[in-house]
């Protein structure tokens, strides 16, 4: 037996790694099928599991809807009877299968999502269709509806991020822009029975629909969604309609503290821009510029008021996904005292990006972890799907995606600093503590 | 069926790899043996400050971040009430560096002043964020205390006061570290695009020299069975009253965790579950309500709690509640009912292992429990509890003897 010696492992040096330019993305495809009625059906075959997602997308959000909170009320008591079924019988089918059906509501869009093991999809589809031609929104449901809403809306008023989060888009967007809307408690008294069957009928029952489904698909999918929907009145969008795209009207005023407790012991803070939608060719730039400002862990931000001078638990910003026009927003909850030291420094990490060219290494570690995210995203069919879902909603194609990746990989520091003095002037936010 | 290889190194530190070439990532998974249950109760909340710490740099290391964002990898950690646990994300060819940044730190950390008081005022902050600031925030440190007298499972997570995380010393760190954070009382788990060959390669390299440590061998005080109806009152501004109820249930490994599960299922799992349907729907005394249960690794807690419709009098809520628990005891659940939890619990396996992130984290864990194939075997135990188990076991749980209730009122 010879003697083994074992070369010394020196801990210091990091053991070499492949660069992220080098990485391969592509976005695995959709196959693209068209009902009998013209409803389209996008189809992401993929993985190894025996389970599958159908999401019925409506343009159904609230800004459809004439009366506040139609939209909410309508989408989340689709579930809630038909002519033939009580809410109780539509969720026990449902869970009888081990089937989630998911309801939410957005702003130009609303959808339904099943998740279920693809052997019990032939008894669930029929009754989705159900929903979406015979939902009857009994009264005593909506009741129910009404007072458990404005319930929650009780505890969530206590919450400073919630009553942060309300205040902060309607300052980005004006107060009657479907972005910038928010609930009162009058407003669920004012929900009545026909405003819901109305919107449904018009939004829902002969409305715009796109479906998406996902997993490892049966053959015999396209058949039975055919069968179930094939027929119905639901039709594609139609390319002349345009979304709605109501005037925009932020807030003259740019910063505000608000008490809404006053034994709080934090301060929930927003400091957000108006920012374009994704059409506008800086978008997916920022997207760079955002990620070393506070885009992950590793950003300036996080590394600034958190790692160094523990303000916060945690603090982030982000580019947020509208259609119609998107927002920067950096949100923290800090310490109520650290609040105004805190707003401080993120003034200071805006200076900087404006000011200082980021260097090589900063920019190469937000280049892979950008790319390692998409690489670990694009991981599964669910994942897969939610990326067509945003593209194709937001009107775009498959070229959006090869094109954020090739920026990501290419755009150098000159231009994220000119991107800086474009979008991160302090003066442009709002600025907003609710304790 | 999740297909794994399992070896272990010399130093003891356990080794599992499940290797699915579907994906171009790896997930790293590291697991220790030690959550707040292992803490002293006069120094609380220590193992998730601890947590945040093991991210301020190893004895080698300065930074762990930078050189795993460089390699395109994404990390997180957790802290439990049993555990604690570390997982990396990253693309399959950069896999050497996970082992570079997590062998380090299981070798020793940099035991930073710096680091420590950084971390113990975000910790507070997080402390804050999620207890102090949040109607009802404070819940939980109340009903711990009330339902367990002896066992460590009477704090949380996040210690049972500000306090003990403010007087955190560094000493305390090091004595953490070393007893604690040893091989021998880790579990190591890579899974995705990897080979067993390749890992048993990678953790001889990285982990193999690491001292092996002295194995803990935990011996905490069991809690002794309740035998007594107990209560608690508090008055809090928050907007509605609130009632919650707890009852002791059976350890993770035990087969009335199995039964317990199912029944939350059958009380709170969904829009057509019975307290769903029959309280929020019929009777409309409460406008939220959920049954579920703590799934510790000793035993554990059964929980309800529900907020109720302004109006509705506590001892109202209350004792429609426990007319529902008494059906549940008095009569076997049909077929149907039993078959739809059944098919809801084989829903949410198949549906939690689709991601090799959980997929990793899962075998870490049924490690932890003692036999990693039972990740293999839950379905089937599942699929064979019957309906006169469920009847047995709601009598033993939902006895008003094995009670603890909390009424919490709105202050106004």
């Amino acid at each position: 037996m010879s003697v083994q010696t074992k070369a010394f492992l020196d801990r210091t040096i990091a053991p070499p790694i492949k660069d992220a330019i080098e990485f391969d993305l592509s976005l695995p495809p959709y196959r693209l099928q068209t009902l009998s009625n013209g409803v389209e059906v996008y189809a992401i075959d993929l993985g190894n599991v025996d389970a599958m997602m159908v999401s019925w997308i409506f343009n159904a959000g609230n800004s459809w809807e004439t009366k506040k909170g139609v939209a909410a009320a309508v989408n989340h008591l689709l579930k809630n009877g038909t002519s033939n079924r009580s809410a109780f019988a539509i969720n026990e089918h449902f869970e009888y299968y081990g089937a989630w059906l998911n309801r939410g509501s957005h702003h130009e869009t609303a959808d339904v999502t099943l998740h279920c093991l693809n052997k019990h999809v032939g008894e669930l589809l029929p009754v989705v269709a159900e929903l979406i031609t015979d939902s009857i929104f009994p009264q005593e449901e909506l009741d129910i509806y009404k007072k458990n809403a404005q319930q929650r809306l009780q505890v969530s008023l206590k919450k400073s991020d919630f009553v942060a989060g309300r205040l902060i888009d309607a300052y980005l967007y004006g107060p009657s822009h479907p972005y910038g809307v928010y609930m009162e408690q009058e407003d669920y008294q004012q929900l009545q029975r026909d405003d819901l069957v109305a919107f449904y009928k018009q939004q829902y029952l002969g409305g715009a629909c796109r479906i998406l489904i996902a997993g490892k698909l049966p053959a015999d999918i396209i058949d039975r969604l055919e069968a179930s929907f094939g027929r119905l009145a639901i039709h594609a969008p139609e390319k002349s309609v345009a979304l709605p795209a109501p005037a925009i009207i932020p807030a003259a005023q740019k910063k505000y503290n608000i008490v809404n407790d006053p034994n709080g012991v934090q301060g929930s803070i927003r400091i957000a821009r108006n920012f374009p939608n994704r059409h506008h060719p800086d978008f997916q730039k920022v997207q760079v510029l955002n990620n070393v400002f506070g885009g992950f862990f590793g950003s300036r931000l996080m590394a600034n008021i958190r790692e160094e001078k523990g303000y916060t638990y945690g603090i982030y910003s982000y580019l947020v996904n509208n259609i119609q026009q998107s927002a920067l927003v950096i949100s923290t909850e800090a310490g109520k005292e650290v609040c105004a030291p805190a707003i401080a420094e993120v003034y200071k990490e805006m200076d900087l990006l404006r000011e200082e060219l980021i260097d090589e290494e900063e920019l190469q570690m937000a280049r892979n972890f950008a790319i390692g995210t998409i690489l670990g995203d694009l991981d599964g069919p669910f994942h897969v799907a939610s990326r067509w879902k945003n593209i194709l909603l937001n009107g775009l194609d498959g070229r959006y995606f090869d094109e954020g990746v090739r920026i990501i990989k290419t755009i150098g520091p000159e231009e994220l600093r000119e991107l800086a003095r474009k979008y991160l002037k302090p003066e442009d936010f709002f600025e907003l503590v609710v304790i | 069926m999740i297909k794994y290889d399992r070896f272990e190194l010399p130093n003891g530190l356990r080794v599992l790899v499940h290797e699915d070439a579907s994906t171009p990532m790896v997930v790293v998974n590291v697991l220790y043996d030690v959550g707040a249950r292992d803490e002293d109760p006069k120094k609380t909340g220590f193992a998730h400050l601890f947590e945040h710490l093991m991210f301020g740099g190893s004895v080698n290391i300065e930074d762990f971040e930078t050189p795993l964002q460089l390699a395109g990898g994404e990390n997180n950690a957790y802290t439990t009430n049993d555990f604690t646990n570390y997982y990396i994300q990253l693309p399959a060819e950069n896999i050497e560096t996970a082992f570079w940044l997590e062998s380090d730190r299981m070798l020793s950390l940099a035991f930073s002043e710096k680091s420590l008081e950084v971390q113990r005022k975000v910790v507070m902050e997080e402390f804050k964020e999620h207890y102090i600031n949040k109607p009802y925030g404070d819940v939980w440190f109340k009903m711990r205390e009330l339902a367990y007298k002896q066992h460590p499972y009477r704090w949380m997570t996040i210690g049972s006061k500000l306090s003990h995380i403010e007087e955190a010393q560094l000493k305390d760190v090091k004595d953490f570290f070393f007893k604690y954070y040893r091989p021998a009382n880790a579990i190591l788990v890579v899974a995705g695009k990897v080979t067993t060959e390749q890992v048993r390669a990678l953790a001889e390299k990285w982990f193999g020299d690491i001292p092996a440590g002295v194995k803990y061998e935990r011996r905490l005080p069991q809690e002794p069975p309740q035998h007594e109806a107990r209560k608690l009152v508090v008055k809090a501004a928050v907007p509605l009253d609130a009632l919650y109820k707890c009852y002791p249930m059976s350890a993770r490994t035990e087969p009335g965790y199995y039964i317990a599960d199912l029944l939350t299922e059958v009380l709170g799992g969904g829009g057509s579950s019975r307290l769903h349907q029959r309280l929020i729907k019929e009777k409309k005394l409460f406008s939220q309500i959920e049954c579920y249960h703590t799934g510790s690794n000793d035993p554990g807690l059964v929980v309800i709690e529900g907020k109720l419709i302004k109006g509705v009098s506590m001892e109202e809520a209350d004792k429609a509640v426990e007319e529902e628990l008494e059906k549940l005891k008095a009569e076997a659940i049909s077929e149907k009912e039993l078959a739809k939890v059944k098919n809801k619990t084989e829903s949410a396996i198949v549906f939690e292992d689709m991601s090799v992130m959980n997929r990793a984290n899962s075998l870490a864990i049924y490690e932890l429990l003692g036999d990693v194939n039972m990740m293999n075997t839950e379905l089937e135990k599942y699929r064979a509890v019957t309906a006169e188990e469920m009847l047995t076991e709601s009598r033993r749980l939902f006895d008003p003897l094995n009670s603890n209730t909390l009424y919490y009122y709105s202050e106004k």
